[in-house]
């Protein structure tokens, strides 16, 4: 096949499979035209047989792994957890919304990077939303918070971001040894996180709350917090012995599912559709396209872009263009495009563009030009979120967060070495 | 004679007990509660962020809105409680300081309790909502002093 050919049909493809993802049209699964696409490219050898196995090799046992972890958030929640954390912080933050912001500030750090983003966004928001309102304090600092550490507190564990679990395949680390050099980044980027919004909030904050104490004292959900734990020492465990991590968020999930199931609070169909299935074969089909664009020439294109070695102008820069991509075509594709031209310098250089794909998104409203952009053609909600207060938000936020986290990842690399 | 009570989260109590010494016998109260896009929006978007799972069902934007639905009514409650008069509630949804002016129209006050940094003096004691509010209500205006505040 003609090369250039090939590469203008991998790239349009690219451009549908993202676009669709976008727009959704007829509510389509994203894997409706994703699957398709990767299969004409395979079809007309616009990529290599070779490589689309090698890419599905590598990309299956990761978005497994990230499907493990859905179930487990999920049956976390079932379990109640979610909403004994709301009652915890009603109870302990009565009348002081600062207090309240600190809770939120640490629960949805830890929440992001031990259940992954989607918990924090799809079950913590709206319960942190609910905790607020009990206080009769202003919602609106403690769940930009919310949204806000979905994406910035996703840095510290390759379970916490789906970007995470790509570049961990990619960087050849351990799962203690990635936590460890982006436990300082993590630390530096909530730390911003909650100095800006802290200020950009104060009146808000100012306006007080409800001090009367709210509510009985919840209930513990004791065993989802166990298997939660077991879940990351079993990380750990595993990381030790040499086996992959994912059968630790594997063995956790079935430990709650079955719990689940024989209390009759879940039915495995349930249970089957928290893992988002045709979500998984999205991933293996964007995962395909971007490395036939990949193939047939922006390696050679993004090569110029994308400085060398692990010196600290070299790992911001990575982490800007990171960032950049991110905003423009999101951070997943974002980061499928980066991996394979990064991962040569080592894994300092992967780490730079996780900082730049989880830190980034909260400069633009979703994250995400294209979807910035769809969203203000389609209108379908009738009230529309305040785009100049969230982007003067994102202003103060992201760059301060992605320097100073840079530099946390340099300092990290140098004292527990590349 | 109508007189409008802006209720907000925080400083609600202030502006209640305000329109209860100063607002007429016979005049009609309204509380007023406005509900920014700002919450629901933000969780819509976050949500929109998840490229690939994004389930109608799951986006956390329409359950915060109906959140918020419940706890402006409940908020309305407590403060026609407080009130202990007959009055009438109002709730918006929409941008917070232009929705107030629009629901003042025709009104002979509004009530609103200062809305902005409270540890220090100058101009930010107004926050830009309720500057917006002072400055554009069509009718006269009752400013007052929220409860104070801790370390104040």
């Amino acid at each position: 096949m003609n090369s250039s050919f090939a590469e203008l049909l991998s790239v349009g493809l690219l451009v549908l499979v993202l676009g669709c993802a976008v727009v959704r049209p007829w509510g389509w699964p994203e894997a409706v035209v994703a699957v398709p696409a990767a299969g004409v490219l395979v079809a007309t050898g616009a990529i290599a047989p070779a490589h689309a196995r090698a890419e599905a090799a590598q990309l299956g046992p990761v978005i497994g792994f990230l499907a493990a972890v859905l179930v487990l958030a999920q049956l976390c929640d079932d379990e109640g957890l979610f909403q004994a954390c709301g009652a915890w912080m009603a109870r302990s933050a009565a009348g002081r919304p600062r207090r309240l912001l600190v809770q939120v500030f640490g629960l949805a750090s830890v929440i992001t990077a031990v259940l992954s983003l989607d918990a924090t966004i799809v079950l913590l928001t709206p319960v942190v939303f609910a905790t607020a309102a009990r206080l009769g304090a202003r919602p609106k600092p403690h769940v930009y918070a919310c949204t806000h550490l979905s994406n910035t507190a996703s840095l510290l564990l390759p379970v916490s971001n789906l970007t995470n679990l790509l570049a961990f395949a990619a960087s050849g680390l351990g799962f203690v040894r990635f936590a460890g050099l982006m436990a300082l980044p993590w630390l530096v980027a909530i730390g911003v996180e909650y100095v800006v919004l802290r200020r950009f909030f104060a009146a808000d904050l100012d306006a007080g709350a409800r001090a009367e104490p709210v509510g009985e004292a919840p209930e513990l959900p004791l065993f989802a917090l166990l298997t939660v734990g077991g879940t990351l020492a079993g990380f750990v465990l595993a990381s030790a012995l040499g086996v992959d991590p994912a059968w630790a968020a594997l063995l956790g999930a079935l430990v709650l599912a079955v719990r689940a199931l024989v209390r009759r609070r879940s039915t495995p169909v349930a249970i089957v559709r928290s893992a988002a299935l045709p979500f998984l074969a999205f991933v293996l089909a964007l995962g395909i396209v971007v490395r036939a664009v990949v193939d047939n020439g922006l390696a050679t294109a993004l090569t110029h872009l994308v400085p060398g070695g692990t010196a600290l102008p070299a790992l911001l820069g990575i982490a800007v263009l990171a960032a950049v991509l991110a905003n423009v075509i999101n951070n997943l594709p974002a980061v499928l495009v980066l991996l394979p031209l990064t991962a040569p310098a080592g894994p300092g250089a992967v780490l730079a563009v996780l900082l730049g794909v989880n830190i980034g998104p909260n400069l633009t409203y979703a994250g995400s030009l294209a979807t910035l952009l769809w969203r203000r053609i389609v209108r379908e909600h009738e009230s529309e979120v305040d785009l100049g207060e969230f982007t003067r938000l994102g202003l103060l936020v992201v760059p301060a967060a992605l320097l100073l986290s840079v530099v946390a990842l340099w300092v990290s690399l140098h004292l527990l070495g590349g | 004679m109508t007189v409008i009570v802006w209720i907000a989260e925080g400083t609600w109590p202030a502006c209640v007990d305000a329109a209860r010494r100063h607002a007429p016998a016979g005049s009609g109260i309204v509380l007023l509660h406005v509900s920014g896009p700002g919450a629901p929006g933000a969780a819509h978007g976050a949500y929109a962020g998840l490229l690939g799972r994004a389930r109608p069902a799951r986006d956390p934007g329409p359950r915060v809105a109906s959140l918020a639905a419940a706890a402006a009514a409940e908020l309305l409650a407590a403060a026609a409680e407080r009130l202990g008069r007959p009055c009438g509630t109002v709730e918006r949804v929409g941008r917070v300081e232009r929705e107030v002016v629009a629901a003042a129209e025709g009104a002979e006050l509004l009530v609103l309790a200062r809305d902005g940094d409270r540890g220090h003096l100058g101009p930010r004691g107004l926050g830009p909502a309720g500057r917006f509010v002072v400055d554009h209500a069509p009718c006269p205006v009752l400013l007052v002093r929220p409860e104070p505040v801790s370390g104040q």
